[in-house]
């Protein structure tokens, strides 16, 4: 399925501190290319993803970030033409080894989806199909306590405690996608990718959504796609510049927002186009 | 005239009429088509409406009453010998003026009587023919000539055009709804009729099915029984063998195929299995009966059971895999219909496919798999020819598989075949049997599509 060029040299000679400060990166992505088909969506990429700090990853639309972002995980392993070549470590292990079981992999990197897509379930089954089919409660209780923390954790708890049986479609739009990330929380990965996650709400559910996001940052490792630029420089600690299946730049949010190295960037951030 | 020569002949002038009104449009315009309200072939379809329509329904009207009326005018008369027969008698002679009037055989030697009558006859009707085809072209003619009158650049033709094709389509709607009442109707009424000589009760409560009426009172076997509980339990037996072997297999497949093969595999497994839904129930009856009762038998026997020759599994199992296509096409649709952002959901969560496909994927599409589940049961048990072939006709009370059982269809079937005289409870019952049968997959069908429905409302 997916023809994975082995560098492992190139992971050795590599400065593990780089070009970021200090911190080892939680993920690694060296010469990443993907095609669909004969399409090529990716044209070798390589960003480091800090750990416990939000990376935002902007660009214009087509421009290859979602793609990018199902690398992270392995979800682009679901569609039968998407071939990928590179390299990207989860903690200095491949994912793509063959050693390595994607169903694992995504327990250890969750998602969160562009649309709320809650299963047509109760809200506490929603939550707890993630724990139950990795075997993390063995007794009822504890399973109790994994939904009530990961609601909690998720802004959601309050507002939903009182009726857990019902069923998780019921909620509003802003609502469901908290949902979502509760689910994600639920079993305790360690990387959340995000893909425009708040393109479907309003702006009071974007708000508490980038609250939330902004909490998780203590304990997860995130990488969020984002069309919304201002969305980026609220949430995100660096930031990424994609444009036509590459990454053209990539730094600090402050830099990136403030003094652009390329003028696609500047052109993107300030509006020219995109 | 006969019948195509009218209709070619008000074609032909509708045909006329419709360039008549175009030029005519077009003229009174002066040309500058901008002007006109419609586009010029909607006043040409409004002229040749006005020239065919009201003629089309005088023909219609015309062949309809035109026998009535002929035919009351023949009996009129007829002389007072045969007047004063029976009503029966006089109808009887009547076919036979019919038939001498048409020159077919007659069932008696012609008298000049009715020699005499079958001439009027035919005089009447050439009489009526000649002025029907008169009164059509004068009613074609001065629709011709309103229509052209009225012929302006503001007249709406188009919306006259189309409400009048509005007015078509609702009346051959209507046809259909119209039939499908009269059917039930019919049913109805014979039901009726069936359950003043046989009470409900016993009709839906007996137990023991025998409907062999003498038809003189001399004759042996007279009384009949009309219990219709063995026959119930014998569908209901064999549509639960159906089912088995239908919805496992169906599910199974449609699980496969839409969320295990590859597209290549699909796009050829697919047609293929939908074959099995082209071909004929009847060669599905003689598989049943020459290829796997036998089978049935030969391996009941051997294993030690006492199998009947035309046992309940036969033709069970035949039928299950009559319907396995019905169930795995409507379940793979329904798989199918089930958002991809769901299973993204779950295998984000890290979830195998698997898990994906019994915790996520099956959940949500079990309110339509159900519907499509009901939907193969009501035709279980409408089906007819592959148990006429391989159920039999002994209606007994079990719920062995291998004993031979009989269905309501089967009984419905064998009750109407050949000649029957409609005035015996024996061949009545058949339609009680058929409003039971039609009631229960109404019910099924009913709540089969509301559930399915229901479902489809849920991701829209």
């Amino acid at each position: 399925m997916t023809a994975h060029t082995q560098t492992m040299a190139g992971i050795a000679v590599r400065p593990q501190a780089g070009t970021l400060t200090g911190t080892v990166p939680k993920m690694d992505a060296r010469g990443v290319k993907v095609y669909y088909g004969a399409k090529q969506a990716l044209k070798g990429i390589d960003l480091e993803i800090p750990e416990r700090q939000v990376t935002a990853l902007i660009g214009p639309s087509g421009c290859g970030k979602s793609t990018f972002l199902r690398c992270l995980n392995r979800m682009n392993d679901t569609i039968d033409i998407a071939r990928i070549e590179g390299l990207i470590t989860l903690d200095g292990q491949d994912i793509y080894d063959r050693e390595i079981d994607p169903v694992q992999l995504r327990a250890r990197v969750g998602m969160v989806f562009q649309k709320p897509n809650p299963f047509p379930k109760s809200i506490y089954d929603n939550i707890s199909y993630g724990p139950r089919i990795h075997g993390l409660a063995s007794r009822r209780e504890e399973m109790d306590e994994i939904v009530t923390k990961s609601l909690q954790r998720a802004g959601l708890w309050n507002e939903v405690k009182d009726r857990l049986k019902e069923p998780g479609t019921g909620l509003s739009g802003g609502q469901q996608q908290r949902l979502c990330i509760a689910r994600a929380i639920a079993v305790s990965p360690e990387v959340i990718l995000m893909d425009e996650p708040c393109s479907a709400l309003d702006p009071i559910a974007t708000a508490h959504i980038e609250e939330l996001i902004d909490e998780l940052r203590e304990n997860y490792t995130i990488v969020i796609v984002t069309h919304n630029m201002q969305q980026a420089a609220r949430v995100s600690q660096r930031t990424a510049f994609f444009h036509l299946g590459e990454m053209v730049e990539v730094g600090d949010t402050e830099e990136i927002f403030t003094t652009p190295r390329d003028e696609r960037t500047q052109g993107y951030i300030t509006g020219r186009y995109g | 005239m006969p019948v195509t020569t009218f209709l070619l002949v008000l074609l032909l002038l509708s045909f006329a009429g419709f360039q008549l009104g175009r030029t005519t449009a077009v003229s009174s315009a002066g040309g500058r088509l901008s002007r006109l309200h419609s586009v010029p072939s909607y006043y040409g379809l409004y002229v040749a409406m006005w020239v065919g329509l009201p003629a089309l329904i005088l023909f219609a009207l015309w062949t309809g009453l035109e026998g009535i009326v002929v035919n009351n005018m023949v009996r009129a008369s007829l002389p007072a010998s045969i007047t004063s027969l029976s009503a029966q008698e006089i109808n009887l002679i009547m076919v036979d003026i019919h038939n001498l009037a048409y020159g077919n055989i007659t069932s008696r030697v012609p008298e000049p009587a009715l020699t005499a009558a079958a001439d009027y006859y035919n005089h009447l009707r050439g009489i009526g023919n000649g002025a029907l085809a008169v009164v059509m072209l004068a009613l074609a003619c001065a629709g011709l000539f309103f229509a052209k009158g009225r012929i302006h650049p503001k007249l709406r033709a188009r919306n006259q055009v189309e409400q009048v094709v509005n007015v078509i389509l609702i009346l051959c709607s209507l046809v259909a709804i119209l039939t499908t009442v009269g059917i039930v109707l019919s049913l109805l009424f014979e039901a009726i009729r069936f359950f003043t000589k046989v009470p409900p009760a016993e009709f839906l409560l007996g137990l023991h099915w025998s409907p062999q009426t003498a038809i003189r009172a001399d004759q042996v076997a007279s009384d009949g029984a009309f219990g219709a509980v063995p026959l119930f339990t014998g569908t209901l037996l064999i549509a639960a063998i159906a089912m088995a072997v239908a919805v496992p297999l169906g599910l199974m497949s449609a699980i496969y195929m839409s969320e295990y093969a590859p597209s290549k595999v699909r796009g050829t497994v697919k047609p293929i299995l939908e074959i099995l839904a082209g071909i004929p129930t009847v060669v599905y009856g003689f598989f049943a009966a020459l290829t796997m009762a036998p089978f049935v038998r030969d391996v009941g026997q051997s294993l030690g059971f006492g199998v009947s020759s035309e046992s309940a599994l036969a033709a069970g199992v035949v039928m299950g895999i009559m319907i396995i296509p019905f169930v795995s096409s409507l379940s793979d649709d329904i798989i199918n219909a089930v958002p991809q952002s769901l299973r993204d959901g779950s295998y984000g969560l890290g979830a195998t496919k698997s898990e994906t496909i019994r915790n996520v994927v099956l959940p949500a599409a079990l309110p339509g798999i159900v519907g499509a589940v009901l939907l193969a049961v009501s035709r279980a048990i409408g089906e007819t020819m592959i148990v006429v072939m391989a159920a039999g006709l002994a209606a007994n009370l079990t719920g062995n598989p291998l004993d031979a059982v009989s269905t309501v269809t089967v009984q419905i079937a064998t009750l109407l075949v050949g000649d029957q005289e409609f005035d015996s409870a024996k061949t009545l019952s058949a339609f009680g049997l058929g409003l039971v049968l039609f009631t229960v997959t109404l019910t099924l069908n009913i709540i089969a599509l509301r559930v399915v429905r229901k479902y489809r409302e849920k991701y829209d």
